[in-house]
């Protein structure tokens, strides 16, 4: 894709460097229900930020009123120095939505569906063509351009989500869960096309469940349950702060479990039992395996990695099932 | 209006991509009831000669004006049920556009130009229709008479617009179509002066906003205008645009603006 597509427009470009985001005590409720129960964000230029969270921790609706479509019910919140309040619509021309489900219109095609979403931020029918088709090259659908919306597989119409959410080459670009219910492979194409527009400067925030997404795609997250922040900071130091550096995993038979967690106690910061293994959260995973060996544990078998943001995460917002 | 205008792309490219599923439904259905009843009924009809019908009007001119209104109502408010319920809950065409500079008030708007501008089609093609039938009296009569079906269209397109974004599920169309549409159809004088029905039903009629539609439509196109009655069917008309239009646009802002 050409710079000129994902390239502030003039009217951002007189933006003072301000943060493109701030929120300050943001609450969301509807009826007696708070899905948001203050929160402080900011997020700068070019930064792509990250809400994390199991199911119904508040990201969504935080997403929908940063979006300015969802009014805000209590705290502030200013979009690229505007408030979504009173300059809903202005607000809305600049940024670039992606929807956690796909709202493409089946009924016309691959490319009109581009085209015509141009023509709502009233851009003119040429300059919805020429992006269209930049765009259309970019997330790799240019031999589907006149085909059915219903033909493209589930990873095609999220590409093309995307694409119709640049089509006005916005200042922000919003991306709510962008590849739940994607498989392996275009999850990676989707994280490849985001991670090349965050090099070429998008701002981009996303909401998302998974850690690897997280730690590939974002420079600073906030994890959010039950409507707050509990964690903010980056991938690495959530890592550092939340987890040891290393994780050894050890694989036992049935029911050996509790015990050998208690034999096991002293050789790492943390021990957690799951149903299937126990885990040691050290800094020397090696040493831990080899300290579990010499006191004649012979586990089925030890896997030693490193710790990654679903450590973190599940430390922070529990292992109970949220539904 | 920009921002409403803005959506115009939008329903010319659906258009473009739907309009053939419609032909049968907007072009040759009212077609065959003009068949059907105007003449194959219609020459028994006046055979019987007993006809309650006004004085010199064959029932082919009776029922021609009278399907105009009738047919157009049809479409009018087919549009706007499952394609706005749809456009809410299956497509969430609506979401999509408000994601953008678009607010409720010119989504709404867009959409009901589209469905003023189907009514307006199937008019026009009717009353030339019509005219080939001998029984447009008047080319400013059948002009008036396309814009007096547009009414009627919007005189039901904008409380359905206000139902069908209400509604949870798309269970509450069958009652709509069934104990809303048919009888109105039925009953809305196109077919019979509502004289001919008990009193009761027949003050029923009067309320309905067809068969204000249905009046004003023959008059216009039958040259037998009466100023104070028409301009009263035309007012009643408009009553009904307006109250249904700010119904609609409180059910789209309700569960649009929180996507309930």
């Amino acid at each position: 894709m050409s710079e000129s597509a994902t390239e502030p427009t003039g009217e951002a470009a007189a933006e003072p460097d301000g943060p493109m985001i701030v929120a300050r005590g943001l609450r969301k409720s509807y009826g007696g229900l708070e899905a948001v129960c203050g929160i402080d964000v900011s997020v700068e230029k070019g930064e792509s930020f990250g809400f994390l969270g199991p199911n119904g921790a508040g990201k969504s609706s935080t997403m929908r009123m940063v979006a300015a479509v969802s009014p805000v019910s209590a705290g502030e919140l200013r979009i690229l120095g505007m408030d979504p309040a009173t300059h809903g619509p202005q607000i809305r021309g600049r940024l670039g939505v992606c929807p956690q489900l796909d709202t493409l219109d089946m009924e016309i095609s691959v490319r009109e569906n581009l085209t015509v979403y141009g023509r709502y931020f009233g851009l003119s029918r040429e300059e919805c063509r020429r992006r269209a088709d930049e765009l259309l090259s970019f997330v790799q659908l240019t031999e589907k351009a006149n085909g059915e919306v219903d033909e493209l597989s589930g990873g095609m119409k999220r590409r093309l989500s995307i694409a119709r959410s640049l089509i006005n080459s916005p200042d922000i670009l919003l991306l709510d869960e962008p590849t739940t219910g994607l498989d392996p492979q275009a999850r990676h194409l989707v994280w490849e096309r985001l991670f090349r527009l965050k090099q070429q400067g998008v701002t981009i925030v996303l909401t998302t469940h998974y850690m690897d997404e997280a730690e590939q795609l974002c420079d600073r997250l906030v994890v959010m349950d039950k409507g707050l922040i509990v964690a903010e900071g980056s991938p690495t130091d959530l890592i550092q702060e939340h987890s040891t550096r290393e994780v050894t995993e050890l694989r036992l038979g049935v029911g050996d479990h509790e015990a050998v967690a208690a034999e096991v106690k002293d050789l790492a910061d943390r021990v957690e039992v799951l149903p299937d293994r126990v885990l040691l959260y050290t800094d020397d995973g090696e040493q831990a395996a080899v300290a579990v060996n010499e006191r004649g544990l012979r586990p089925a078998s030890v896997l030693v990695r490193r710790a990654t943001l679903e450590d973190v995460f599940l430390r922070l917002t529990g292992r109970t099932l949220i539904d | 209006m920009d921002l409403v205008l803005r959506q115009f792309d939008y329903w010319a490219t659906t258009y473009r991509r739907t309009w053939r599923g419609s032909v049968v439904s907007t072009f040759v259905m009212p077609l065959f009831y003009l068949l059907g009843m105007g003449v194959g009924l219609g020459t028994f009809v006046d055979e019987q000669s007993s006809s309650e019908l006004p004085d010199g009007v064959t029932y082919l001119e009776f029922i021609g004006p009278g399907l105009l209104a009738t047919m157009v109502m049809m479409t009018a408010i087919f549009e706007s049920t499952y394609p706005v319920y749809g456009n809410i809950k299956w497509t969430k065409v609506y979401d999509s556009m408000l994601a953008t500079p678009l607010g409720v008030v010119h989504v709404l708007n867009g959409h009901l130009l589209y469905v003023a501008f189907r009514a307006a089609s199937m008019s026009v093609v009717f009353v030339v229709v019509l005219a080939a039938f001998g029984v447009v009296d008047s080319v400013q009569g059948g002009i008036f008479a396309v814009l007096a079906a547009v009414v009627v269209g919007m005189a039901y397109a904008t409380p359905v617009f206000a139902y069908s974004a209400r509604m949870k599920s798309d269970n509450g169309f069958a009652p709509l179509f069934r104990l809303g549409i048919l009888p109105m159809f039925l009953f809305s004088g196109a077919f019979f002066p509502v004289q001919n029905l008990p009193d009761a039903i027949q003050w029923l009629a009067y309320l309905t906003p067809v068969w204000h539609g249905v009046e004003l439509c023959r008059n216009l196109l039958l040259g037998t205008v009466e100023w104070g009655a028409d301009l009263a069917h035309l007012g009643y008309l408009a009553a009904w645009i307006v109250v249904g239009w700010l119904l609609a646009r409180r059910s789209f802002g309700e569960r649009l603006a929180e996507g309930a």
